[in-house]
């Protein structure tokens, strides 16, 4: 019974908690453009665009955290119009973008001199040891997000439902799908410390996914996929301080076993 | 040409890359008319509607919409007027969103970005469904509609934007027997009932609608006449336009 009340004394723990329902929240709710816009490539690109910032950033003595929000922004900029154009098929140009950004960040590690735990955290996450400023920055994503979908909501559905009848109807479609993508670039960058670039997309995909099984209505899909998000971040963090796992691969378990209890249980098969 | 027109193009050309799928076309189309484009597919005739509501890009000419001539910066402001049905729609039937949902879509240009719908919104969306005959199916989920339905919904959907011109891109197409007799008959029943200018696009003689009294007749982006519907309607014309001899025609 002393368990509960002694893990709480401790101030990273507390941050950790914090940071996995933020970054649970997050991703479980950009997680539901990413799907319904049909470009779960994005996710990937994004999350190695910022995977790549954060190792230039350690290669040259800059903050990695800048760094990642400055290549997941440059990202963004690039993985719109292309996959926008008609004439290339979108997941190919993403895939070669992805592949670029791979190549830019294995450089980068390995011309890292000296232990490269930095760098790997990167890579897996490490959310017992966040500081003040990524909680937060985490924080801060996070209202934004909140606050984009309470504002544009019904500009969000339309553009979810069908662009090209968005746009009919004098919406401005592209404003909107661009900074939904913009978003999704900050959000991932700012939670790399805390699942990792490689495992990230897991967490993007799969709560939203389980989330589509379960409703037909698109208020619900935001709540759900945010709720599982932060089930499978506070579930994946319990499971590494008991076990002494590593945290984001738990999470992104939990994720994939939610996923599957709501494939089982949809009503939509 | 008539500067009062509601619809005017004016030497305007549109490509695809290297390939010109409309080409150097003039047309007006006065307020109230009701004007059927018939054509073979590939004709340009989608390429036509969305030329005049500016969701496609030209590479030559000039459109004028409402007496305003038809720029990037203006587009959004005009679409708003504008009320635009897609061929159909291709839906995942687990899709989130239900079906009055797609109706209110209508009313969201309008209102602005931000803001909420008003009641009187929520009355017109009301009342374009009771029109289209859709409001027993207004919490069904979007996806499990049937070709007839998903067009009804389509259609309440433009109406939701209180348009005053209205685009149908071969709405009937792909439709049963019934649902394609249905959705002639609610396309009449519109135009009779509101004056709304309507510009109907079909690769099928047997779906002209009856009010349609204008025909353009489309082929390799061109329009090849421009006229009364009685004249357009001639075996000769009509063998010419789909490339078959004229005795098969089932005129």
């Amino acid at each position: 019974m002393g368990f509960p009340i002694t893990i709480f004394h401790y101030k990273f723990l507390l941050r950790a908690i914090f940071a996995s329902i933020l970054g649970g929240l997050g991703c479980g709710m950009i997680g539901v453009w990413i799907i319904l816009a049909r470009i779960p490539f994005v996710g990937v690109a994004m999350s190695h665009a910022a995977f790549a910032g954060a190792i230039t950033g350690l290669l040259f003595g800059l903050n990695p955290l800048l760094m990642a929000i400055l290549f997941a922004l440059i990202a963004s900029g690039l993985i719109g119009p292309v996959a926008e154009r008609a004439d290339l098929d979108p997941n190919i140009s993403l895939g070669i973008i992805f592949s670029i950004l791979l190549g830019i960040a294995f450089l980068g590690m390995g011309l890292l001199h000296g232990p490269k735990t930095e760098a790997l955290n990167f890579i897996w996450g490490n959310i017992l040891l966040l500081s003040d400023s990524d909680l937060l920055s985490l924080l801060i994503i996070v209202l934004v997000i909140l606050l984009i979908l309470i504002l544009f909501f019904k500009e969000i559905m339309a553009v979810l439902f069908h662009r090209e009848i968005a746009r009919s109807v004098g919406i401005p479609e592209r404003s909107i799908f661009y900074l939904l993508i913009t978003l999704a670039g900050l959000t991932v960058a700012l939670s790399l410390n805390t699942i990792g670039g490689l495992l990230i997309f897991s967490l993007i995909i799969n709560p939203p996914s389980a989330a589509y099984q379960l409703t037909y209505d698109l208020k619900q899909m935001f709540f759900l996929s945010g709720l599982f998000g932060v089930i499978s971040c506070l579930f994946g963090l319990l499971f590494s301080y008991l076990f002494n796992t590593p945290t984001g691969a738990v999470i992104i378990i939990t994720s994939s076993v939610i996923f599957g209890i709501a494939l089982i249980f949809s009503p939509k098969r | 040409m008539n500067a009062s027109a509601i619809i005017r193009l004016k030497d305007v050309s549109v490509a695809y890359q290297k390939d010109l799928v409309l080409t150097k076309i003039n047309l007006q189309i006065d307020e109230g008319e009701f004007v059927t484009v018939l054509g073979p597919n590939g004709a340009g005739k989608t390429t036509l509607l969305t030329t005049i509501n500016g969701l496609g890009r030209i590479r030559g000419g000039e459109v004028w919409i409402f007496g305003i001539r038809l720029t990037p910066s203006r587009a959004g402001e005009i679409r708003k007027e504008i009320g635009y049905v897609p061929q159909i729609l291709n839906l995942d039937p687990r899709m989130p969103i239900r079906v009055r949902d797609v109706v209110r879509i209508g009313r969201f240009g309008k209102v602005g970005l931000i803001h909420r719908l008003s009641s009187r919104d929520e009355d017109i969306v009301d009342e374009v469904m009771a029109l289209t005959g859709i409001k027993d199916f207004s919490l069904r989920p979007i996806g499990h509609l049937s070709g007839g339905e998903l067009q009804k919904v389509q259609i309440a959907r433009a109406l939701a934007q209180e348009p005053r011109i209205l685009l149908l891109d071969e709405p009937t197409s792909n439709l049963d027997l019934r649902a394609q007799y249905e959705l002639l008959d609610l396309i009449e029943q519109i135009y009779l009932e509101r004056s709304i200018t309507i510009v109907f696009v079909t690769h099928i003689l047997s779906h002209i609608p009856p009010s349609s009294s204008r025909l353009l007749l489309m082929k390799r982006g061109k329009i090849t006449f421009d006229g009364p519907r009685g004249r357009a309607l001639q075996r000769n014309r009509i063998g010419d336009l789909y490339g078959i001899p004229d005795h098969d025609l089932p005129l």
